[in-house]
């Protein structure tokens, strides 16, 4: 993981990071409780993710704005206040749009002030760079754990319920393996999506070095 | 059992609706800390403890806050508790015990960041529980993550010594190892507690 510590230049690389090479969820393994926990279905995914993401923008800029006023030694405590202040407001507007939604996250909203993805934000990015970088990086990496958790959430929801977003995709005698639903299906999932990241990976550098030897025995 | 009595509040929160395998909350150092079963067994410690002491404070906070009528400030009220009853511990660990202090690392500081206990806290308010059920549920807590922490670095130490395919190691096969534990936890659910 690199951290640059001069302020970047910003690029498209900036965001897409967080996409991939540094994605929160299968490279970086932050934030995995909202992860797990709320992954049972794909709207429910969404909903966290987007959550997450506004959180973790908000908290980010207003970290990066005032990243020369906050004194050294107390900078996690304000880092903390900063972003409990925005997971509040959240909390009352999905409260106030969609009780249903509310319910079915529960105590989970709550809980986006203990996502290590922002804090980690805060701490490693948004208090070193200018504003602009600041904000496309957070949305990336928003992206990047909306992304993940939909991942999670499709898998899941298809195979432990048959339906995605709430429509049902199979015929009558589709028998869904409730344990997907249920909480070990999230470790299941997650892992199983791990692995297939790491067979990937695996199998590109296998490549690459083949590739390299051939231009080695080539010239 | 009935469903407010104390006994039944620990089991609960323990074994029944397990907060790491369960409900998925501190998830984190569950996989961080969970190599070594004598890391594994300080760490739960110490969570154990804060855990206690941020249940009573926030039992006393939320008391508080409904006095003055205004819970919208509960978050933030107990995030800043829970991070200086974490900066406690580790001012104490550093005295008494400068190895467990090293061997923990970064995983200490970000027990402010666990969500299994700010989860103990939400909880307990949401849940309404006077203050000795708050005690029981937040050792049951306690005790719930300090077994799953154990069961996992157990696992893993047998682990090193299997041989398992290149692409499997690392956090994917952790993952499978805890959703199989997971998978067994799920068999306390007959214990009486509905699944929440």
């Amino acid at each position: 993981m690199s951290l640059p510590n001069q302020e970047e230049q910003v690029s498209m690389d900036t965001f897409l990071r967080g996409l991939w090479e540094e994605n929160p969820v299968f490279v970086m393994l932050l934030g995995m409780c909202p992860v797990l926990a709320v992954s049972n279905s794909a709207i429910n995914a969404l909903a966290m993710g987007l959550a997450t993401t506004f959180v973790l923008l908000c908290s980010s800029s207003l970290v990066s704005l005032l990243r020369k006023l906050i004194p050294k030694q107390v900078r996690i405590a304000t880092y903390i206040v900063i972003i409990a202040t925005f997971v509040t407001i959240v909390d009352y507007a999905i409260q106030a749009i969609s009780l249903e939604l509310y319910n079915a996250l529960g105590a989970f909203i709550q809980l986006i002030v203990v996502n290590c993805v922002i804090l980690g934000r805060a701490e490693a990015y948004a208090s070193k760079q200018r504003l602009g970088a600041t904000v496309i990086n957070s949305l990336g990496m928003g992206a990047g754990f909306t992304i993940a958790l939909l991942c999670l959430g499709t898998v899941r929801e298809i195979l432990g319920a048959g339906s995605l977003f709430g429509y049902s995709l199979f015929a009558e005698n589709f028998q869904p393996w409730v344990v997907m639903i249920l909480p070990p299906g999230g470790f299941f999932v997650l892992g199983g999506w791990l692995l297939a990241f790491n067979w990937y990976r695996q199998r590109r550098a296998r490549k690459l070095l083949e590739q390299q030897g051939a231009t080695a025995h080539g010239s | 059992m009935a469903a407010d009595s104390l006994i039944f509040i620990f089991l609960n929160a323990a074994v029944i609706n397990n907060f790491v395998l369960a409900l998925f909350l501190g998830i984190c150092p569950f996989l961080g800390v969970s190599a070594k079963r004598e890391t594994a067994w300080n760490m739960g410690l110490a969570v154990m403890f804060v855990m206690l002491v941020s249940s009573i404070s926030a039992y006393g906070i939320n008391w508080l806050l409904e006095r003055f009528e205004i819970e919208f400030l509960r978050l933030i009220c107990y995030i800043a508790v829970i991070a200086s009853a974490v900066q406690l511990v580790e001012m104490a660990m550093k005295k008494f015990s400068p190895a467990l202090f090293r061997a923990l690392g970064i995983f200490l500081p970000l027990i402010t960041t666990n969500c299994a206990i700010l989860g103990v806290a939400l909880f307990q308010t949401f849940r309404e529980y006077n203050f000795l059920q708050c005690l029981a549920f937040s050792l049951g807590a306690g005790v719930g993550f300090t077994l799953a922490l154990l069961l996992m670095a157990g696992l893993r130490e047998r682990l090193e010594l299997a041989s398992v395919p290149s692409v499997s190691q690392g956090a994917a096969l952790t993952l499978m190892l805890a959703g199989l534990l997971s998978l067994a936890f799920m068999g306390f659910a007959g214990l009486g507690g509905q699944h929440a």
